[in-house]
């Protein structure tokens, strides 16, 4: 933030770098952000929820990211999303009951060769298996 | 003196090398021999890329051999067979490589004897045309004097010392280049819209908000050579009269934006950026946006909203961003793609580049090649090759052998082209005169496994969810097209629906506000032009004939 002056246009920078270091964006950071910036706190709040790449609750200890791209989508990405739910009880941008394993969607990696692609814990997978994936969420 | 004459001097020097550059490569201290080309883009990166730079530079460096460097380098486009080495002398390529068996090509590396010829390409390679991609898999994207060494900046140094900026969009609109991230508006007539619009601190924006899923062009431009994308910036800036630029970037692209950070702090401590550039009057200054992951972004007024700091919704235009753009001031919006054949243009002219492509279509476009065919990776060709050879000569080919269907191209607001066309000359007429879409160069090839209706429901589930939901024909009609396709695909629909639908889809394209929404209904139109029979399928008899949508049997009507 201060990098970029202070500026109210610097509001989704500041977003950014409140998630990186937090892993989410709670109530005071929003405010803290809001104030520093002199935005409206409801400006912060509207823009920090149009934005996908944000997110407000906080995530579990691993994270799954699983591409929807079209590539992904005709490689069997549905299927893959599937086995997660089935396999591990967990839906879609949901969080296991014991916090482990953020299951979260991506509309893409831009990793379309690699297609079916997911993201473990900040790692690009290619070609994945639903079964496959599905071992090594359990595992970690 | 060669470090091969005089191993006593090289040895520590080499081994120097080689403890302080283990993430870079290797780097001889005489002569190269050969070298190792190590793929370090984001899908080889991944398939542990780093690890076999690491590997084979302490391999090579292990067998003293002293000659023979190993190099980090961008995409090199085959990303099907990554993760991928080739060695520079011969063009041998290594495919589907392991960090654990590096040996074969330690060995090929070693035999190399000067004024080897080259090993004959593969169809991959040699049916194409570089332009934009030319550095590509050729330099260390990481490296400022790499790029200069191939040329890089002589673009620039020539249009700030010996043109005008009426020369150089001189060039620009004789070379035909049309905007490369989907609506082809000629790129000359915007250049010089903004040069001629009145006001002072004018912007030039790169929109790097690659949000077409399917694409990865831009992504694989920036990860592999970003000086060239900073020096077409820098020109269109001297062209216009710019001081300022932003290149708004994907915050799901890390390594694409850690690269071009880099690459703007040593060009402007080289002097190619910032208040002198050459030590000239001309001065520009570039930073970095990182967009949050919304699709219309990519919409150049949601684009600018969100530099801003704001929710990315689109404004009606006029007045067009090249007039009150970027805090109102006129501002030069052009993809990554685009600015990245600058440089080229004024380096040979812009007649050069009008004479590659088609009459409407001048020059190349980079495709990004995915789905069900063999070689997926980037491919760049000159504008008026045919689908025929993109996805069978070039791509290999479907996957397991099995039937093509379509290929879709233009993203969610395009369309899918059946087999028919296959012939078809790909350039901006073509793909819009069959119901498609040139886009920003994403080619999806589906096999006889995709179910047309199930496509179009995937795309309108995009654009319901991508629809920022400032106009009422985008926000509702998305969403009641996509349930519509929901009850067609799931067996319910009668054909009253589809009438409904297609009177729907009409009005939506009509009267939305911005390109998501007037686009949003063209994958219903392309799939019902060229796959009607399954949409009728899925209503009449309740099959889906794929088998891919999930119809309950106790649905249908005896």
């Amino acid at each position: 933030m201060r990098r970029l002056g202070n500026r109210p246009d610097a509001l989704i920078e500041a977003l950014h770098a409140a998630q990186e270091a937090f892993g989410y964006l709670d109530d005071d950071a929003l405010r803290y952000v809001s104030d520093t910036l002199t935005v409206p706190p409801s400006t912060a709040f509207g823009v920090a929820t149009f934005y996908h790449y944000f997110t407000l609750k906080p995530q579990g200890q691993h994270t799954c990211i699983v591409c929807t791209g079209t590539a992904c989508y005709i490689n069997g990405a549905t299927q893959i999303l599937a086995a997660i739910s089935a396999d591990l009880g967990v839906q879609p941008k949901q969080t296991t009951a014991d916090g482990r394993l953020s299951l979260l969607t991506a509309r893409c990696l831009g990793a379309c060769s690699l297609a079916p692609a997911a993201i473990i814990d900040g790692q690009v997978e290619g070609r994945v298996r639903p079964a496959e994936l599905v071992a090594r969420l359990q595992a970690l | 003196m060669t470090g091969a004459t005089d191993p006593a001097r090289a040895e520590p020097a080499r081994a120097e090398h080689a403890a302080r550059q283990r993430l870079d490569g290797i780097v001889p201290v005489g002569p190269v021999r050969a070298s190792a080309y190590v793929c370090e883009a984001v899908s080889c990166m991944s398939a542990s890329g780093l690890e076999i730079l690491t590997g084979l530079t302490s391999q090579v460096a292990g067998a003293s051999l002293t000659d023979v460097a190993v190099k980090r380098v961008g995409c090199i486009g085959l990303c099907a067979a990554g993760p991928l080495v080739r060695i520079n002398e011969t063009g041998e390529l290594f495919s589907h490589v392991r960090p654990d068996a590096l040996g074969p090509i330690v060995e090929a590396l070693a035999a190399v004897r000067p004024g080897a010829g080259p090993v004959p390409e593969p169809a991959f390679f040699a049916r194409q045309m570089r332009i934009a991609t030319e550095n590509s898999g050729r330099i260390d994207p990481e490296n400022l004097g790499d790029y200069v060494a191939v040329g890089g900046y002589d673009a620039l140094r020539q249009c700030v010392t010996s043109m005008t900026p009426a020369e150089v969009r001189d060039q620009i609109t004789r070379s035909g280049l049309r905007g490369r991230g989907g609506a082809g508006y000629p790129t000359g007539l915007k250049w010089n819209t903004v040069a001629k619009a009145p006001g002072i601190g004018k912007y030039v924006i790169c929109n790097a908000d690659e949000g077409d899923p399917g694409a990865f062009m831009d992504r694989s431009v920036l990860e592999s050579d970003p000086f060239r994308v900073l020096e077409g910036m820098a020109i269109a800036a001297y062209a216009v009269g710019a001081k300022a630029g932003y290149v708004y970037c994907r915050a799901e692209y890390p390594l694409a934006v850690t690269r071009l950070r880099k690459a703007i702090r040593e060009a402007s401590r080289a002097g190619y950026l910032g208040a002198s550039v050459l030590d000239t009057e001309f001065a520009f200054e570039v930073d970095v946006r990182l967009g949050a992951g919304a699709f219309v972004c990519g919409e150049e007024t949601a684009l600018i909203a969100s530099i801003e700091g704001g929710r990315g919704t689109p404004s009606p235009r006029p007045p067009y961003p090249a007039v009150a753009g970027l805090w109102d001031r006129p501002t030069l919006i052009n993809n990554v793609e685009t600015f990245a054949n600058v440089a080229p243009i004024i380096r040979n002219g812009g007649d050069w580049f009008a004479a590659i492509g088609t009459e409407t279509s001048r020059g190349t476009k980079v495709f990004a090649l995915a789905g069900r065919v063999v070689n997926t990776g980037l491919v760049e060709v000159p504008m008026g090759t045919t689908l025929r050879e993109i996805v069978f000569d070039i791509g290999g080919g479907i996957v397991d052998g099995r039937a093509f269907k379509a290929v879709q191209t233009g993203g969610p607001a395009g369309g899918c082209i059946p087999a028919q066309f296959l012939d078809m000359p790909v350039d901006y007429e073509s793909l819009m005169g069959v119901g498609s879409f040139m886009g920003s160069g994403g080619m999806i090839v589906m096999d006889d496994t995709s179910c047309m209706v199930n496509v179009a429901k995937y795309f309108m589930d995009f654009c319901r969810e991508e629809s920022c939901g400032k106009c009422v024909p985008c926000r509702v009609g998305t969403t009641q097209l996509w349930m519509l396709l929901d009850r067609i695909s799931s067996g319910q629909a009668i054909m009253d629906d589809l009438t409904q639908m297609e009177r729907l889809a009409a009005m939506v394209q009509r009267t939305s506000l911005c390109g998501l929404g007037q686009g949003a209904p063209n994958p219903i139109f392309s799939t019902l032009r060229y796959f009607r029979d399954e949409y009728l399928s899925h209503i009449n008899k309740r099959v889906c004939p794929a088998g891919v949508c999930e119809i309950e049997q106790q649905a249908v009507i005896a």
